[in-house]
C-alpha cells in the first residue's frame, strides 16, 4: 500500500515540478511577453540566433519562441496570423507576401551567398565557371545527379530561380533529385551520391570537414543569399504581437545586432559567415 | 414465547437473463446452523440460485429477509453481502501469499493488523493449513488451494456460507479429505450453509436437508433421506438415485461389524463406527433379494425381513419392486422371478440382503 | 564506425561534466514524457478497466477504436494539436502552442490509447467469476476495482512502460507542437534530430545514448516494481 503512494507521490512531484520549471514561464506570462519569431532552418542551424536572441531578450525581457521551419512554411504561418515576426531569405515570395498585405516593414538585415558545390572529380565541368545558370545547364546536359531541397525554402527557391534562368525545367532532367530535407542533411546525401547541389556557405563550411564535397562556383550576383525582417500584419492579424515584432525588428537593424553579425563565425571558420546590410538597398548588394 | 425467524428466507424470487425467467422461487427458507444442499442436472438454476442469495445477481421480483429484515438495495445490500461468504468451484485466490489471500475479506472491512493475523492464523489451523501461510498462492495443489479459498471464506465469520460446486474440481482422495474436515469444520463452527453439487453422496453426507432442482425451480425439498427414498415425481426420482437410503443409530459393535437399530428394525452392516452414532445406510436394489412368504432357506445374509409389496414397477428388462419391512425398501426383480414368485402389489415377501452390501455413510451428530 | 565511438565517448564526455545545456535538455525530456505518460496513466487504466468490466452498447466498437488508437501515428497527432492550439484555432486563447505544456498534451494523447488498449486486455483476461468473488468477500465496486487493478498489475505496468517508451522516443508531434526552442522545449529527440540535420553527428549520437541510457534507467526502475509484488 505504501508503494503506491509512493508512485502517486512522486507523480504529482514530476507534475508539480514541471508546472513549475517548464510551462508557468510559458503559459502564464503575459501573451504579450512572448513573440514567435518564424525563421529557416538554415538560418537557426548556423546559430547566429543562438547569439542575438539573448541578447535581445535580455534587453527587453520578450521571450522569443523561435521557430524553426522553411521559408515558406515561415510565410505560411505569417498569412496565418501564427508567427508575429519572420526573419527569412526567400526574396520573391517575401514580395508577394507583403504586396498581399500579410506583411509590413520588410527590412534588409543581412546576406551572405550560396554556392554550387560538388565532388572534387566534377564529372560535369562546372568548376570555375562565372554565371551560375550556364552552370546549371551543363549538369543538365550532362545528365548529372543534382540534389534539391524541394522543401519551398530560400535555398530552394533560389535554386528554382537559377534553373529559371537557365531556362530548363529541372523536373524533367534525368539525375534530378528532391530530399524534402534540411541544408545539413541534403548536404550529406549529396555528398554521399556524389552529386551537385546548391548550398548557403554557412552551412556547408560548417560540415565540410565531413563532406566529400568541393566549392565549384561562386561569387555569381543571383547566388546572392539576402535575408530580411518582416513583421506580420497586425490590421490582417489582431492577435498577433505587433509591439514585440517591432522592438525585434528594431533590434535586427540596430548598430548592437549588426556588429555581431560582422563578426559571426570568424573564430571558428576565420572568416564570417554573414554579412551586415541594415539601412542599404538590396540592389547595392554584389560586392 | 416465539419461534425466531429463520436466518435465510425467500419469497417469491424470480431472475430473469435476456427478458427469459431463469430462476422461479416462490419460497425457501433455512434455519441457523443447518446445512442445505442443491441438487440437480447442469443448467438446473444451482448456481444462479447461490449468485442472487449472494446479492450478485439482481432480482426481477422477490425479497429476501435475513432473520425477517428485507433486505433492501443499496445500503442494505453491502451490509446484507459482507454478512455472507462464498466459494467458487475454482479457488480463485489472489496472486500473493496465503497469508494475504486469507486475510483479504478482512482487509475489505478494515480489520486492524493485530486482529486479522489472528483469525487468519486460526482458519489456516482449522484447514490444517498453517504451514503454508507465508507460501505465493500460485505454488499451492489444487486441495491447497480450495483450503485456502475456504478458509478466506470462513475467516469473516460469515452468518451465511455459499458453496458452489467446491469440491467438483479435485480428484477423489483430495476431495474425500477435505469434505471430511470440513463436515467437521460446518459443525463446529455451527456455520448456515448453502452449497450446490451435483454429486448425490456429497449432498447425502453433509446436508441435513436436500433440494433437487430443475429448469430455474425447486422441485423437492427435505431431508435427503425423505427426497431420496420418496421422489416427488419421476424427474426426481431418476435424479437422486435408486438406492434406499435408511437412516438409523449404532447399538451393537463387534469388531469390523455392528447393528444399527432403523426405525425399530435391527440391521447388521460392516464398518468402522461408534457406538451410538448416526449412520446412514445405502442399499442398493440389486443387492436385495426377494423370496416366498415361507421360504426360510438359509443365505449368508443376516438381514432377513418379513414384508409387503407397495407397488411393482415395469422396466423394460426387469421390474422394480418397491416393499415395506418396517422401513422402505427396493429390490430389483426379472420377469422370471416375478412369475416364479407371484409378486404382486399386497403380497408378503421376505426381503434381504448382506451386511457388506450395505453402503454406509457416517452422520455426525448435529449440535 | 569511429562515428559511433565518437559518439559515445561523446555521451559520456557530456554526462560526466553535466553539460548544463544536455543537462536541461535531458531533464525536460524526462519532465515532459513522464507527465504525459502519468496522465495516461491514470485515464488510460481506469478507462481500460471500465470498458473491460462493463457491458453497453457499441461496447465491441469502443474497443476497436482503443485498439486503433493504439496505432496512431504521433505525427498526425502532433498535426491536430497544433491546428487545435494555435492562435486562431480553438484552444489559442489559452496560448499554450510551443510550451512544455503543450508537447505534453500531444505525447499525453499518442501514450493513453496505448495504456488503455494493454489495461482492457489486461483486466479482461483475468478469470471471469474474480469479480463476483471479490465481491462476494464484501468489497464495494471501488474496493473490486482497485484489487482487480492489483491483481492485473503485470501486465498494466508492462503498458505504462510501453506508453513510456512510446512518448519518450517521439520526435515528430514533439518538434511541432514544442518548437524545439532552445532552453525551452528542447528535449533529447527533438535535439537529436536538430543536431543531425545541423550535420553534428558526433553530438547526435551521444545525445541518442543518452536517451537510450534514461529510457532504460526508467524502464529498470518500473520492472524492478513490476517483479517486485510477487512473492518468492
Amino acid at each position: 500500500m505504501k508503494k503506491w503512494f509512493s508512485i502517486l507521490g512522486g507523480g504529482l512531484l514530476l507534475l508539480g515540478n514541471t508546472l513549475l520549471l517548464g510551462l508557468v514561464p510559458g503559459v502564464t506570462l503575459a501573451q504579450q511577453k512572448n513573440i514567435i519569431l518564424a525563421t529557416t532552418t538554415s538560418t537557426q542551424d548556423s546559430g547566429l540566433l543562438d547569439v542575438l536572441v539573448p541578447i535581445f531578450e535580455k534587453k527587453t525581457g520578450y521571450f522569443v519562441k523561435t521557430i524553426a521551419v522553411g521559408s515558406g512554411q515561415g510565410m505560411a504561418m505569417g498569412q496565418k496570423g501564427e508567427a508575429d515576426v519572420l526573419l527569412v531569405h526567400s526574396p520573391e515570395a517575401e514580395k508577394k507576401f507583403v504586396a498581399e498585405g500579410y506583411g509590413v516593414h520588410r527590412r534588409l538585415i543581412m546576406h551572405n551567398d550560396y554556392v554550387v558545390v560538388g565532388p572534387a572529380d566534377d564529372p560535369a565541368k562546372i568548376r570555375g565557371i562565372k554565371t551560375t545558370p550556364e552552370a546549371f545547364q551543363k549538369i543538365a546536359s550532362g545528365g548529372a545527379l543534382f540534389l534539391s531541397r524541394g522543401d519551398n525554402s530560400g535555398t530552394h527557391a533560389k535554386e528554382k530561380s537559377v534553373w529559371k534562368a537557365a531556362g530548363i525545367n529541372p523536373e524533367k532532367q534525368k539525375g534530378y533529385q528532391q530530399t524534402g530535407l534540411g541544408m545539413g542533411q541534403t548536404l550529406n546525401v549529396t555528398s554521399e551520391k556524389k552529386g551537385y547541389t546548391l548550398a548557403d556557405r554557412g552551412t556547408y563550411l560548417a560540415l565540410k570537414k565531413n563532406l566529400h564535397l568541393d566549392i565549384l562556383v561562386e561569387g555569381d550576383a543571383i547566388l546572392l543569399n539576402i535575408y530580411h525582417v518582416i513583421e506580420v500584419n497586425p490590421a490582417k492579424w489582431p492577435k498577433v504581437n505587433a509591439a514585440g515584432a517591432k522592438a525585434f525588428a528594431g533590434f535586427m537593424v540596430s548598430k548592437e545586432a549588426q556588429d555581431v553579425v560582422k563578426t559571426f563565425g570568424v573564430d571558428k571558420f576565420g572568416s564570417p559567415l554573414f554579412f551586415p546590410d541594415a539601412g542599404k538597398k538590396e540592389e547595392e548588394l554584389g560586392k | 414465547m416465539s419461534v425466531p425467524p429463520p436466518l435465510l428466507a425467500v419469497k417469491d424470487l424470480q431472475v430473469r437473463k435476456g427478458g427469459t425467467p431463469v430462476l422461479e422461487i416462490p419460497s425457501l427458507t433455512v434455519e441457523e446452523g443447518t446445512i442445505l444442499s442443491l441438487i440437480g442436472p447442469n443448467g438446473a438454476g444451482k448456481t444462479t440460485l447461490l449468485q442472487t442469495l449472494a446479492s450478485l445477481i439482481k432480482l426481477e421480483r422477490g425479497e429476501i429477509f435475513l432473520r425477517g429484515e428485507k433486505v433492501t438495495s443499496n445500503h442494505g445490500l453491502l451490509r446484507y453481502r459482507r454478512k455472507l461468504a462464498m466459494v467458487f468451484q475454482e479457488p480463485l485466490l489472489f496472486d500473493m501469499t496465503v497469508f494475504q489471500n486469507v486475510a483479504s475479506g478482512l482487509k475489505i472491512r478494515g480489520m486492524g493488523s493485530g486482529e486479522m493475523e489472528k483469525r487468519v492464523m486460526e482458519n489456516l489451523e482449522r484447514f490444517g493449513i498453517p504451514h503454508l501461510v507465508k507460501r505465493s498462492a500460485h505454488k499451492l495443489s489444487g486441495g491447497e488451494a480450495q483450503r485456502v479459498a475456504l478458509a478466506r471464506a470462513l475467516a469473516i465469520q460469515p452468518e451465511i456460507l455459499l458453496l458452489d460446486e467446491p469440491f467438483s474440481s479435485l480428484d477423489p482422495p483430495t476431495r474425500e479429505s477435505l469434505i471430511e474436515d470440513l463436515e467437521k469444520i460446518l459443525r463446529q463452527t455451527g456455520t448456515t450453509t448453502i452449497f450446490a453439487t451435483h454429486d448425490r453422496m456429497e449432498a447425502l453426507r453433509l446436508s441435513d436437508r436436500v433440494a433437487v432442482m430443475n429448469q430455474g425451480r425447486i422441485l423437492q425439498i427435505g431431508p435427503p433421506a425423505e427426497v431420496m427414498n420418496q421422489p416427488i415425481d419421476e424427474f426426481v426420482a431418476s435424479f437422486v438415485g435408486v438406492e434406499a437410503i435408511l437412516t438409523g443409530r449404532v447399538v451393537k459393535k463387534d469388531g469390523g461389524s455392528f447393528v444399527a437399530s432403523i426405525m425399530g428394525r435391527e440391521v447388521e452392516a460392516v464398518g468402522d463406527v461408534e457406538l451410538g452414532e448416526s449412520v446412514v445406510f445405502c442399499i442398493r436394489p440389486e443387492n436385495v433379494t426377494l423370496a416366498a412368504h415361507s421360504f426360510k432357506e438359509s443365505s449368508s445374509a443376516r438381514n432377513v425381513f418379513q414384508g409387503k409389496i407397495l407397488k411393482v414397477v415395469p422396466l423394460g428388462l426387469y421390474y422394480k419392486v418397491q416393499l415395506y419391512c418396517g422401513f422402505p425398501l427396493v429390490a430389483y426383480v426379472t420377469s422370471h422371478s416375478l412369475e416364479n414368485l407371484a409378486l404382486k402389489e399386497g403380497k408378503e415377501v421376505v426381503a434381504s440382503f448382506k451386511a457388506t452390501s450395505i453402503h454406509v455413510v457416517r452422520k455426525r451428530i448435529k449440535t | 564506425m569511429d562515428l559511433i565511438l565518437e559518439g559515445i565517448l561523446k555521451a559520456f564526455y557530456l554526462l560526466f561534466t553535466f553539460d548544463p545545456e544536455v543537462m536541461k535538455i535531458t531533464l525536460l525530456s524526462l519532465q515532459v514524457s513522464g507527465t504525459a505518460t502519468f496522465i495516461s496513466l491514470l485515464i488510460g487504466i481506469s478507462f481500460g478497466t471500465i470498458v473491460a468490466l462493463a457491458e453497453f452498447p457499441g461496447r465491441r466498437l469502443v474497443v476497436s477504436l482503443i485498439n486503433t488508437g493504439m496505432g496512431l501515428p504521433p505525427v498526425v497527432v502532433g498535426l491536430f494539436v497544433t491546428i487545435f492550439l494555435w492562435r486562431n484555432g480553438p484552444l489559442g486563447f489559452m496560448g499554450i502552442l510551443y510550451t512544455p505544456a503543450a508537447m505534453i498534451i500531444a505525447q499525453a494523447i499518442i501514450a493513453t490509447p496505448i495504456v488503455t488498449g494493454i489495461s482492457l486486455a489486461a483486466v479482461q483476461a483475468l478469470p471471469k467469476n474474480l469479480r463476483l468473488q471479490i465481491l462476494a468477500l464484501g468489497a464495494t465496486r471501488f474496493q473490486m476495482v482497485w484489487i482487480l487493478i492489483k491483481e492485473a498489475r503485470l501486465p498494466l505496468l508492462a503498458g505504462v512502460m510501453a506508453g513510456f517508451g512510446g512518448v519518450v522516443s517521439e520526435v515528430g508531434a514533439s518538434i511541432m507542437v514544442g518548437g524545439n526552442i532552445k532552453g525551452y522545449s528542447r528535449v533529447l529527440t527533438t535535439a537529436t534530430v536538430m543536431e543531425t540535420s545541423r550535420g553534428n553527428f558526433d553530438i547526435a549520437i551521444a545525445l541518442g545514448i543518452i536517451l537510450l541510457l534514461l529510457a532504460y534507467l526508467i524502464n529498470l526502475i518500473l520492472t524492478h516494481i513490476q517483479q517486485r509484488e510477487r512473492p518468492r
